[in-house]
Order: structure tokens, then C-alpha cells, then sequence
């Protein structure tokens, strides 16, 4: 059992969330992610990692509600537990003195930026970050980027704070002002991790992106999580989550996310429809 | 030259298996095989001839002591006999079950050309359950905690290989520490055999037996990952097995693998097993198998794989590109997927996956085949015939080729030796890999295998990892091995 040291409400479909699992914490990196599992009928989900801390034992998580699982994350509360938290898994990301680093960060993307950030960062690098959400109450981690970027500039759908628009925006503001960019991070949805690599690509800037997957087992045993990077099946649990974002087939990895959508729909409403979140026997067949 | 025994003309024949009828249990996940009563266990044993040289041993990878186990049957002492297998093997209710024993012990058996072979195997998983009923009324306990000498040795990977060698080492007095990736133990008797063939409450009875043992299992523990081999061996472990397993999933490299519905075999098996994604929605894990569901290959995960997607509902079809007598599978296994109404489309070799724009698969194009010279298997190597291709209308293909070695472990363990195809390479003593003190063995080291086999290696490390911490013991005697 994993215990659940701190919960915060961020809006009402996103939840910031700190796990005890020492053993984790204690040689986490930045890119890696988890793999938790909440209860003994639970589904095992990958979550990347937003920052571990060293000395408490613990794993910061950010999680939006998509669907059962999340939603039931989103109603725990500190004194918790999780049944299953298995990690770190997946590649460290490849950290170096690049020269100019530009990060972005789409919604709870951010949280998975951060750490690449701050690691970035202290290589040396001049780090430059975008950080996008819907709006003002949805924005995540604005601090902690602001501490270990020499730039930040914040974007939001709605205009309520920052540039009102999208990253990929400030992106190109940044490529017009004739920044010098040497590598690109971009975490988010799939369709803006897309968008960022479509103008990277113009001008050939190194993109990372960090792809998450349907997994199962997350070790490379279930090949659920295969992308085309390059024109080749690569699994993004052991060959990711991070990838060269101007190889990835977007378009494939988009439509092989939706594989599960009727059933995933259908766990998530009967969740809803049951008041007792959980206990009661809606649910079960 | 038997001296002794039943004379010949005096055994009966073998006694068949009570199981559901096809056409019930294919529509369910209970089990298909219902086990001996006492008195067809006892009437089976009953056949055996004891002979002096029990040729049935040589069979045996784990060296089960098979005529005096068979013996304490018919004498109705049933605990006994489990003892008299427990002093060998460590996962009897399991190899009752999966060991394909017509390739093993049974296919030494005396009698077997003329009488058919005595059931060694149905007896096996008798006496195991008998034992379990037993525990579960209260009339055995768990075997005493074998005391300890104070040496710890980690084992990587709760399956078959790495079980038997844990619980070999703990019955000899080592501390162990097994660490297994998923959240639950067993390997591939937990994510890959389904249900209706090994049910996961006798799994769970036997991992509790390793336990009781003094074997500390730890689930959730990615080494590799959590921690290095390096790590473990530098003061926290005396020595480490490695039975990290064949678990990477092969796909046969024709367009559209990666189009919705088509899953590896792994993927498939594991949501269905370890996930229970066939009680869904009572469990969260889900899987869809629609109409139509094509299973590529034709071993025992073949088998199993299209036995699942048939319970699920579906018309369920193998393609293969060889021909019956080639299909890898146990004849057990093969003959049950007819029984329950498994299409074969033998001689058939899949060319390409067509789907819709949704990038959901619609069709798969075969290409029918003939047999030529045989190949360096030894099997004849099948050769496209031109002009034959068609289309199989399918919503799901499962893709059961094979399954690779675990690489994760030797990726970031690079001083550990690998061959060409990512196994671990042993010393010729099969166990000790090229750093001192880890040993490996099961699949990982042969490749995808036998689950008997997994657990003959785990016992010959267990010798070797014994004799490495200074407690040598003896080897089996060439009689009884």
C-alpha cells in the first residue's frame, strides 16, 4: 500500500497529489512515470512524473479526470492509499548542455516540463519556457517553472493571463524575434505536441516529447503502447516516453488512443451514476 | 525384468479426465479439466507398475521421485504423496495442470506403447488439490519455516524459474527476496495461462506455500529500474537469479500492426488474466474483441489466446502458416481449441492488415501456403502460393508468434552478456552468467519455453547458488535424473 501524503485541489478536474513511495523517490528522473493502480478491481495507469522528493520519500503527481480511474484519484484524499505504485519506469530524459532550451508545457503537461526544466536548467542551459493552459484557474506550476526559467511566458485560451492563444503561438513569437533555439521540449496534449512539431520542424529544431500511451504492464511486455517513431514500432514504456518529436506518426498515436473510447465511456458513466463512488453495486456485473 | 508387479496383460486402460462439455465451457472461465476423484486417482495409480528403473524420472525436469508419489496413492495416503512431490517440486498443483507430461514422463512410461501411458500428471495435480482441500479445512498446517544459515540471495522475476529456485533455496536454509515487476506473482502463470486452464486461487495456494517457506516476495519492484544488479549485490545480496522472462512481444512486421483491434498475444492475455478484463466492468481494465477475431500462430499462447476471445463472444479462427502436425502446441491444447469450435486456417500466412479510416482493422489478407523441403527446424518450410492470397473479414487479430526475452534488465546491465538475440548467456554449468555471482535461467536464458522447463533451470541454480555460498550439494544421480 502507497500512501497518499498531500492533496490539492487545483480545479475541478485537476488534482495535485503527492504518493509515499520512498524506494521511487529515491532514484526517480526527470521524463520518468509511474504506474499506479488504486484498488483490486483498478485499472493500471501510467502517470509521468511531475517532481520526486528525495528526503520525504515521495512522488508529485498532477492528474486530470479523464475517465474512472482519474476520477477516483480526484476523490482521495491525504491518509489515502493506493494499492499498486510501480516506477520509475521508462528512459530518463536526455539532459545536456544544448544551448538555448525551449520548454512547453500544455495544461497538466506542465507538471512532467518541470522537472525536465529545472534539470535543463542546471546543465547550464538557457532555459526558455511556455507554459499554456486553458485559463487562470487551470494553470499549473507557474512558480515552479518561473524558478528555473530565465523566460517565461504564460499562454491562455481565454486571455486571463499572458498571451491570449495557444503555445504554439509564443512559440513562433520567440522564432520571429530571432531567438537562437537549440532544443525544444514539448509535453501535452497529443494535437499541441503535434502543432509545436509542426513548426519546429520548418526549422529543424530538436524536439523531445513525451508520449503517453494506453499501457498495461508499462515494462515492454504487452507492446500496448506502440508508436511509429521513424517508420519503426517503438514502445514508449522501455524506448520512451520521451521521442524525437519530428519522427512520431501523431496522426496513428492519436486514433490509437481512442481504441478503448465506448468502454472507457461506459466505466466512466456508470462511476458517475453511483453515488457511493465506489462501494456500492452499480458497477458490478 | 519388472519382478513384482501387475502382470501387463492385467492393467486397465487409462481413465479419461472428467471436464465441462465444450459446448458449456465455452462460454465460460471456469476450468475445463474437473481433476481425478479418489477413486479414479486411486484406479489410475493403480496402473502403475513401479518398475525398479523408473524410466518416467528421466522425463521429469524436476525430478520428481514419480513411482513412490504414485505409490503412497494407492495405499490412499494421499498428504504423504504431496510431500513425496514437494520434496522436488514446488508448484504441483501448477505442473498437474500446464507440464505437457506426453512430452515428458509420460512418454518414458513402460506401458505407454501398449496400455497408454499411466496419467502422471492427473495424479500429480490430485494429490496437490487433495492437500489444498485439506489445508483449507484446517487439518494441515503450512510447513514449518526452514531455519535460516544467514545468507541472502534476491531473485528477479516470480515466475516458474524464479519461484522454484526461491522456494529450493529457502527449504535449503537462504533468506529470499523475490522481485517481480507486476503487481502480483506467478510470471506467466499469472498474466499469460487464463483462468479455465489454471485457476488463480491454486496459483495463490501455492505462492502461499513459498511463502511459508520463509520466501519474501515483492511485487511492484522494477530492478533494472528501482534498483541495479550492482546495487543488490554490493553488501544487501549474497548472490541473484535472474528469471526475468520471455515477455517481449513479437509482431510479424506486415502493415497495419498498429491499426485498433490488433493486440500481441501478451497484451490480450494479460488484460484477460491479470487485469480480469473479461469481468468488465466490474473490473476497470477492459478489452474488446467484437464479432470476428483472428489469432496468428498456433502454439500453446495461440491456443489460449483463441480460446479467451471465444469465451468473449466471438467467431474465433487461427491462422497458421504450417499445417497440423506442425502446430507447436500440446495435442491437449489443440484438441480442446477444436472441441470448442475454433476455426483453423492452416497453411495460411497473413500478408497485411486492411482497416478503415478510423484506423480500426476491417480485413486481414492471407496467402495460402504449401510445404517445401524442411528448414533448419527440421519442420518443412512453408512457400506462398502464387496467386492464392484472400481476405478474412475480422474486427480483432491477436498476434501469438512468440515472445522475445525481457530486455529491459541487460539494457541497463550492460557489463551482463547477451547473445545476438538478447538472451543471457550462461557458463556451461547453464546457470552462472558472466558476472560473479548472478545466475539466470528459464526463458530468459532459452528463450520462450516450457514452464516445466523454467522451473528445471531455477532448480539447477538453486544447486549452483548453493555450492557459489559455500553449502555444495549433491547432484541427482544419473537413475533418477
Amino acid at each position: 500500500m502507497y500512501k497518499i501524503t498531500h492533496v490539492k485541489r487545483i480545479t475541478d478536474t485537476i488534482v495535485a497529489m503527492d504518493v509515499e513511495a520512498p524506494l521511487v523517490a529515491k532514484v526517480a528522473k526527470a521524463g520518468q512515470f509511474i504506474i499506479l493502480r488504486i484498488d483490486e478491481t483498478g485499472e493500471r495507469i501510467p502517470l509521468t512524473i511531475s517532481d520526486y522528493d528525495r528526503e520525504k520519500g515521495s512522488i508529485a503527481l498532477i492528474i486530470q479526470v479523464v475517465g474512472k480511474t482519474t476520477a477516483k484519484l480526484y476523490g482521495l484524499e491525504a491518509g489515502d492509499t493506493l494499492l499498486d505504485f510501480v516506477g520509475p519506469l521508462g528512459l530518463p530524459t536526455h539532459v545536456a548542455k544544448w544551448g538555448t532550451v525551449v520548454c512547453i508545457g500544455g495544461g497538466v503537461g506542465t507538471a512532467p516540463v518541470y522537472p525536465q526544466a529545472r534539470e535543463f536548467k542546471k546543465a547550464g542551459n538557457k532555459v526558455i519556457s511556455i507554459v499554456g493552459a486553458r485559463n487562470l484557474e487551470s494553470l499549473i506550476y507557474e512558480e515552479q517553472m518561473a524558478a528555473v526559467s530565465d523566460e517565461l511566458i504564460i499562454a491562455t485560451d481565454d486571455g486571463s493571463k499572458g498571451h491570449h492563444g495557444f503555445v504554439t503561438q509564443v512559440l513562433q513569437q520567440l522564432i520571429d524575434r530571432g531567438e537562437q533555439i537549440d532544443h525544444v521540449v514539448a509535453i501535452g496534449p497529443l494535437p499541441m505536441m503535434r502543432a509545436v512539431c509542426q513548426i519546429t520542424r520548418e526549422h529543424q529544431y530538436k524536439t523531445s516529447v513525451s508520449l503517453n500511451s494506453i499501457m498495461v504492464d508499462g515494462t515492454g511486455m504487452c507492446g500496448c503502447c506502440r508508436v511509429k517513431v521513424d517508420d519503426e514500432m517503438r514502445f514508449a514504456c522501455v524506448d520512451g516516453p520521451d521521442f524525437d518529436g519530428l519522427t512520431v506518426d501523431f496522426d496513428e498515436l492519436m486514433m490509437r488512443q481512442r481504441r478503448f473510447i465506448p468502454e472507457e465511456k461506459m466505466a466512466f458513466d456508470l462511476y458517475q451514476q453511483s453515488d457511493c463512488r465506489g462501494g456500492c453495486q452499480n458497477c458490478k456485473k | 525384468m519388472q519382478g513384482g508387479v501387475p502382470k501387463l496383460q492385467e492393467i486397465a486402460p487409462r481413465n479419461p479426465m472428467p471436464a465441462q462439455p465444450a459446448e458449456v465451457r465455452n462460454a465460460n472461465f471456469k476450468e475445463v479439466a474437473l481433476g481425478y476423484t479418489e477413486e479414479l486417482a486411486r484406479a489410475e495409480a493403480e496402473r502403475c507398475i513401479q518398475c525398479k528403473k523408473p524410466p518416467c524420472r528421466r522425463g521429469c525436469p524436476v525430478e520428481i521421485d514419480i513411482p513412490a508419489f504414485i505409490k503412497l496413492i494407492t495405499e490412499g495416503k494421499f498428504l504423504q504423496s504431496i510431500l513425496k512431490i514437494r520434496e522436488k517440486n514446488n508448484l504441483p498443483a501448477v505442473c498437474g495442470r500446464v507440464c505437457p507430461q506426453e512430452s515428458q514422463c509420460e512418454k518414458f512410461c513402460t506401458i505407454r506403447k501398449k496400455y497408454g501411458a499411466v496419467a502422471i500428471g492427473r495424479l500429480e495435480r490430485f494429490v496437490a488439490d487433495n492437500e489444498t482441500k485439506a489445508k483449507e479445512e484446517g487439518r494441515i498446517q503450512a510447513p514449518a519455516k526452514p531455519t535460516t544459515n544467514g545468507k541472502k540471495v534476491a531473485v528477479v522475476g516470480a515466475g516458474p524459474a524464479g519461484l522454484t529456485c526461491a522456494a529450493d533455496l529457502a527449504k535449503l536454509g537462504f533468506a529470499v527476496t523475490v522481485f517481480e515487476s507486476l503487481h502480483d506473482a506467478g510470471g506467466v502463470l499469472r498474466y499469460g495461462i487464463p483462468e479455465f486452464r489454471l485457476p488463480k486461487h491454486i496459483l495463490d495456494v501455492e505462492l502461499d506455500y513459498i511463502r511459508a517457506l520463509g520466501v519474501e516476495i515483492r511485487c511492484n519492484m522494477v530492478i533494472g529500474r528501482i534498483k541495479g544488479l550492482e546495487e543488490m549485490l554490493a553488501g544487501e545480496f549474497d548472490a541473484v537469479f535472474l528469471g526475468t522472462g520471455a515477455g517481449l512481444p513479437y509482431f510479424l512486421g506486415i502493415p497495419g500492426e498498429n491499426l485498433n483491434g490488433v493486440y500481441s498475444a501478451n497484451e490480450f492475455l494479460t488484460r484477460v488474466n491479470l487485469m480480469k478484463a473479461y469481468q468488465f466492468p466490474r473490473y476497470d481494465t477492459p478489452v474488446t474483441v467484437g464479432n470476428r477475431v483472428v489469432v496468428v500462430g498456433a502454439g500453446n499462447v495461440a491456443m489460449d489466446s483463441a480460446r479467451v476471445a471465444k469465451r468473449l463472444g466471438a467467431e474465433v479462427t487461427i491462422v497458421y502458416r504450417r499445417g497440423h502436425a506442425e502446430m507447436p502446441a500440446r495435442l491437449e491444447e489443440i484438441e480442446h481449441a477444436e472441441e470448442e469450435g475454433i476455426n483453423f486456417h492452416l497453411l495460411t500466412s497473413p500478408v497485411e492488415i486492411l482497416g478503415n479510416n478510423e484506423n480500426w482493422v476491417d480485413e486481414l489478407k492471407v496467402v495460402k501456403m504449401e510445404l517445401g523441403e524442411p528448414d533448419e527446424s527440421g519442420r518443412r518450410r512453408p512457400i506462398p502460393v502464387p496467386g492464392s492470397e484472400y481476405t478474412i473479414e475480422v474486427d480483432t487479430i491477436v498476434i501469438a508468434v512468440g515472445q522475445g526475452p525481457n530486455p529491459l534488465l541487460q539494457q541497463t546491465t550492460p557489463q551482463l552478456k547477451v547473445n545476438r538475440r538478447g538472451n543471457i548467456v550462461v557458463k556451461e554449468d547453464m546457470v552462472s552468467t558472466s558476472i560473479d555471482g548472478v545466475f539466470a535461467g528459464g526463458d530468459i536464458v532459452t528463450g520462450a519455453a516450457t514452464v516445466i522447463l523454467a522451473m528445471g533451470a531455477g532448480k539447477k541454480a538453486a544447486r549452483a547458488i548453493a555450492g557459489y555460498l559455500g553449502y555444495p550439494q549433491d547432484e541427482p544421480t544419473e537413475d533418477s535424473n
